[in-house]
């Protein structure tokens, strides 16, 4: 699905990341950490093609993003689901129009999908909200629309950065369920974070692998959480 | 220009949705709108303008063309000798179709705007009017004046075409003028529009940043600006032209002296023509919006 090949990334001054090698197997769960500022949006952006490396080969859905064109990148994010890390809404637009956006803009507007929308929107505990603007929801309820709208294509992989930094601990562990039910239901899911203890609660729930971003690299880690 | 015919129709069609992802904004949409409107005015009024000044010089050019008149002056006594005289050199010059004499009643019908209906002409010095009619090679100018000169001194010949010529082409540059005037119309609303949209999408750079974010092709976000701004200036250009046509109606119609003053009215299928206006608007509006948004966009990623 998205492979990444020794991969190097620059923002023009000194390298960030470099040599990083992943393949996201379909149904797999990672979790990315790493200190603050360490590179975990910047990877994410390099897997859905927000990016372009600087060195080596990213991969999506086996073609390469450097030989994707402009329609090639907007095709190849409909079927990845992105949470971001500031969750990026159209402040003038009800919510419910802002989960549907990506229906919209694919052209899959339909009655089946309104459908579609609805359900979604009370799976994550957002329908009474359905009405408000953006900017009028609390953090945890930004980031539980924009766990919606990346999920509302019903796509392959879904990558969500920092979806729990905004809210409180029992919120954070909803958010987890949700995300950990999705894997089950066959999805790949990768979470950043820099919360440890949401890696730790999710062990019992999943089976995940742990990544952190040190000293530019990707590392492996588990045994020491 | 090769005009792709289903990327045009595709960037128009019918998406409530795709215009809604834009934010409103009223200040430039009410801008645009009016900046249209007034073009499509003027453009109403240098098309009247162009076609007048058209068919001016057209009529002018046919009604004169090969017309002169010879004027005698002479006394009471040898006019009707000398008229008879220039009647005969007349029909002996090569080129000259036809010259006749002009009736009395002719004559005072020519002096009545001056002089008032009850002229006695016959008992007046007023010099006689030959009218000549050339045909189509025309005849020697300049050898029927010496003729002329030799035998008949009181004789003048008044060469139409040769003082008409100089409005015949001042006619033909105002033609030319009123197009230059509607090509630069159009030229400057496309620099407007093109303007505006460069404004719009500046100002919706966060909007087109989570579009493309969630999938969004350059094709669709450029359709919710396109499709604005060319509803907008089609809008405005079709109150222009009606308020321009409303005018041209009130201007006083083209009287038997038809003028450039009182002749800018349209005639016949010519009142069809400004209709083409908001339909150029359109077109003009959709090209600057178009080239705008995809110039922006493919410097985003
Ligand atoms: N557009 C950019 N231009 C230049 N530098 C950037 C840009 N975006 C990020 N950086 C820098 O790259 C580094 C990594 O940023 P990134 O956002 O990937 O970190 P992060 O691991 O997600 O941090 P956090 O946990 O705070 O979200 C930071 O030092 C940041 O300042
Ligand atoms: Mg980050």
């Amino acid at each position: 699905m998205i492979e990444l090949d020794e991969v190097a990334y620059s923002y023009g001054g000194g390298e960030l990341l470099t040599d990083l090698s992943l393949r996201l197997a379909p149904g797999s769960f990672h979790f990315l950490t790493g200190p603050s500022g360490a590179g975990k949006t910047t990877f994410l952006k390099l897997c859905y093609g927000a990016l372009v490396p600087t060195g080596g080969q990213v991969r999506l859905f086996n073609q390469d993003v450097r030989e994707l064109d402009r329609d090639g990148i907007a095709y190849a994010r409909r079927r990845i689901g992105v949470v971001h890390q500031d969750c990026q809404f159209l402040d003038h637009l009800p919510v419910a129009e802002n989960i549907s956006l990506p229906l919209a803009v694919s052209g899959q507007d339909r009655l089946a999908a309104q459908a579609n929308l609805k359900e979604l929107m009370s799976w994550v505990g957002l329908a009474h909200r359905a009405q408000a603007l953006p900017p009028e929801l609390s953090g945890g309820e930004r980031q539980r629309a924009a766990l919606a709208r990346a999920l509302i294509l019903s796509p392959d992989v879904i990558l969500a950065d920092e979806p729990t930094g905004n809210v409180d601990w029992e919120m954070s562990q909803r958010l987890l369920k949700l995300l950990v039910e999705l894997n089950k239901m066959g999805k790949t899911v990768m979470i950043a974070t820099h919360d440890l203890s949401l890696i730790r609660a999710a062990k019992h729930h999943v089976q995940a692998r742990v990544l952190r971003i040190s000293g530019r690299k990707l590392q492996l880690a588990g045994a020491d959480l | 220009m090769k005009i792709n015919l289903a990327a045009v129709t595709d960037m128009l069609s019918f998406d409530a949705g795709a215009d809604r992802v834009v934010p409103p904004t009223g200040f430039t949409a009410r801008l645009t709108v009016f900046t249209a409107g007034a073009m499509a005015f003027l453009a109403v009024f240098a098309l009247a303008l162009s076609l007048a000044s058209g068919r001016l010089a057209a009529n002018w050019r046919d009604a004169l063309a090969g017309s002169a008149t010879l004027r005698i002056s002479a006394p009471a006594a040898q006019m009707a000798a000398q008229t008879e005289r220039a009647l005969t050199i007349l029909s002996e010059t090569p080129g000259v179709a036809e010259a006749r004499a002009l009736e009395p009643d002719e004559q005072r019908a020519l002096l009545e705007p001056w002089f008032g209906p009850d002229l006695p002409v016959e008992s007046l010095p007023v010099p006689q009017l030959i009218e000549v009619r050339e045909t189509a090679s025309g005849y020697d100018g300049d050898g029927l004046r010496l003729r002329l000169q030799a035998e008949l001194p009181g004789a003048v010949l008044d060469d139409h075409t040769r003082w008409r010529k100089p409005l015949v082409s001042a006619a033909g540059r105002l033609k030319l003028l009123g197009w230059l005037a509607i090509v630069l119309i159009f030229g400057t609303m496309g620099a407007m529009i093109t303007l505006a949209a460069n404004a719009a999408l500046a100002a919706n750079a966060q909007v087109i940043q989570v579009l493309r974010l969630v999938g969004a092709t350059d094709t669709y976000i450029a359709r919710a600006f396109v499709r604005r701004f060319t509803l907008r200036a089609a809008t405005g250009a079709g109150a222009g032209v009606l308020a321009g046509l409303l005018a041209v109606v009130l201007l006083p119609g083209a009287g038997s002296e038809a003028g450039v003053l009182t002749g800018l009215r349209f005639q016949g299928g010519h009142w069809l023509l400004p209709l083409l206006v908001p339909l150029l608007a359109a077109v003009v509006a959709f090209a600057a919006t178009r080239y705008a948004a995809m110039r922006v966009l493919g410097g985003l990623r």
